[in-house]
């Protein structure tokens, strides 16, 4: 692997060129957040000289993203939570257990890794009406926890069959009835399989603009996806409100991303090695 | 319906696990316990709502009232009948258009800088890092974002080309119907370029140092290398991700409805079948139920069925290389 001097500065320049490509536009977003508006519309591209928040505090209370952000917060978390549970719990037997039709019911969660959920989308709105879930964070909750039970479910199982035979013996001898070893034995062993399960969650919940903007009405219930889009409609000329209102919308995934990392390879890590 | 599968599985379930000790017969109930709470909202909310839509699209409706049962005349009127051919044929080359794009710009950048890293191993995680970075926001977000960032007369892109002399290309870049499209292209593959990058990048760390090594000492140079040695390897690896973008492509609707709105631009020019669904479900007039659902059935099939089709032929030539 002999590389001329040559080839290796233009390969670092050619690599440090495209990172400026990639992270630019997040920066000159980052930046436009800090600077009023008067200096944004008289040059777009400038550094912030004199930085303010104020931006963002336009964009929290006046523009309400602070409603959409608790919104959202509380949809993904309620959801993710919901999720993980019932995946793992229908992981269990699936994964552990013999019974006849357990392949037939592997099979029948796992089809929904191939479903477009999104192509349902009227016969979920008469549902919902005829339910009273339009209009509702429920309903959200409902949908977002079910379209990740596919993922879920085969994830905790492959990690469930690949724990040792014999866990649950012990457990067993001891008089445990099946609940008791669920919660105490198999829920502690699982738990990097949970937490890969549970970040994968987030950011489909997170991001969803769809469902909201069809199944939601009033304002006070919308998401940071359709409450953004509806700051764009409205705000459209106080653009160091959006700049800002697109930061607030991004940053939430990303500390959860850095905080999880660990987490997300820990997951990953005991999945493989086994 | 759900309760169905799972007293099917409880039923046939007894008797099974008795070799283990625990009582057969409470096992039955167990297995409905766990299963049933997934199986129930997994049931209701996705599975339900898709066999729905085929019996919708199978109908005639007007307005929300059911009418008689019309077989495949809403697929014949979305395919044939004017003006929904029209825009289905639209929608779909934007679709194509799309995903060839994605294919030129996304994947053929993802290789160049997974071949770049391979050669320079200091710094590599510094810069996968970097160019995944838009990897973590929504489709939606990034619309929004370069939205800003192009606007004709305050948007900084524009600002840079004037700034280096080339005011002759600012442009409105999303108002134009000639680049509309094109921008959508682009923006897509700056946010997705991470995944082509580090998929090529894993697949040409498998590839065995020792050929590359003897293809050069027998005087092969460094491009004629990659095509007769890297590349046929990594082949199957193209086809994954070649799956991946047009499963991507053909179901966007996020990105384009934040740089469009659900219109799909200017003349229409970045109208898609996500949009065309969207707009057919809830503004679509009397029949509406009746063709948009016969719009998703369609779609589901001809992207499941393409996927299905190339996966296949992935799978035999891994087997039968």
């Amino acid at each position: 692997m002999k590389t001329t001097a040559r080839g290796r500065i233009a390969t670092q320049v050619l690599l440090w060129a495209y990172a400026g490509v990639a992270a630019g536009p997040l920066l000159l977003v980052v930046l436009g957040s800090l600077r009023p508006n008067q200096d944004l519309l008289r040059d777009p591209l400038g550094l912030p000289q004199r930085p303010t928040l104020a931006n963002y505090e336009r964009a929290w209370q006046s523009a309400s993203l602070s409603t959409y952000l608790w919104n959202s917060v509380l949809i993904t978390a309620a959801a993710v939570a919901l999720c993980t549970t019932v995946s793992l719990m229908a992981a269990y037997p699936l994964a552990r257990w013999h019974f006849r039709g357990r392949a037939m019911l592997a099979a029948y969660f796992l089809s929904g890794l191939m479903l477009p959920i999104k192509l349902g989308i009227l016969p979920i709105f008469y549902m919902f009406q005829s339910m009273s879930l339009i209009d509702s964070r429920l309903g959200l909750i409902l949908l977002y926890a079910a379209s990740g039970i596919p993922f879920s479910v085969f994830v905790l199982m492959a990690f469930l069959r690949g724990l040792p035979r014999d866990v649950e013996e012990a457990a067993r001898i001891d008089g445990a009835d099946e609940l008791r070893l669920f919660r105490s034995v198999i829920t502690p062993l699982a738990r990097p399989a949970i937490a890969t399960v549970a970040v994968f969650q987030i950011a489909p919940a997170w991001n969803d603009f769809f469902f909201p903007l069809v199944l939601l009405r009033s304002t006070d219930k919308y998401t940071i996806p359709v409450g953004l889009s509806r700051f764009f409609g409205e705000h459209a000329a106080d653009r160091g409100a959006l700049y800002a209102g697109l930061v607030l919308a991004v940053l939430p995934l990303v500390v959860v991303f850095v905080i999880a990392s660990r987490q997300i390879v820990a997951g990953l890590t005991a999945g493989i090695g086994r | 319906m759900s309760r169905r599968v799972c007293s099917a599985v409880s039923s046939s379930g007894s008797g099974l696990v008795a070799k283990r000790g625990a009582g057969s017969s409470g096992r039955v109930g167990w297995t409905a316990f766990f299963c049933g709470p997934a199986a129930l909202l997994y049931t209701v909310f996705v599975v339900v709502p898709l066999v729905t839509a085929l019996w919708y699209s199978i109908f005639s409706w007007r307005g929300t009232t059911q009418g008689p049962l019309s077989g495949l005349d809403n697929y014949a009127t979305v395919l044939t009948a004017y003006p929904y051919q029209d825009q289905l044929l639209r929608a779909f080359g934007h679709n194509g258009v799309f995903f060839v794009g994605t294919m030129l710009v996304q994947n053929t950048v993802g290789l160049a800088l997974a071949l770049l890293l391979h050669r320079a191993p200091l710094g590599r995680r510094l810069f996968q890092t970097l160019y995944s970075l838009p990897y973590l926001i929504s489709p939606l977000v990034v619309g929004y974002l370069w939205s800003m960032l192009l606007s004709p007369s305050f948007g900084p892109v524009n600002a840079v080309l004037e700034a280096v002399g080339l005011d002759a290309l600012a442009r409105p870049w999303l108002g134009d119907p000639g680049t509309a499209l094109p921008v959508v292209v682009l923006v897509n593959a700056w946010q997705w370029v991470g995944g082509p990058m580090l998929i090529f990048g894993a697949a040409l760390a498998a590839v065995p140092a020792e050929l590359e090594e003897s293809a050069r000492i027998d005087g092969a140079s460094a491009w004629k290398t990659f095509w007769t040695v890297r590349f046929p390897l990594i082949l199957p690896t193209v086809g994954v991700v070649t799956l991946l973008t047009f499963i991507g492509t053909f179901n966007v609707f996020d990105l384009v409805f934040a740089l469009g709105g659900s219109s799909g631009g200017p003349g229409q020019a970045m109208d898609v079948l996500g949009l065309l669904f969207y707009r057919l479900a809830f503004q679509g007039g009397v029949n509406a139920i009746g063709l948009s659902s016969a719009l998703a059935m369609l779609m589901f099939v001809f992207v499941f069925g393409i996927s299905l089709l190339v996966d296949r032929m992935l799978r035999r030539r891994e087997v039968n290389p």
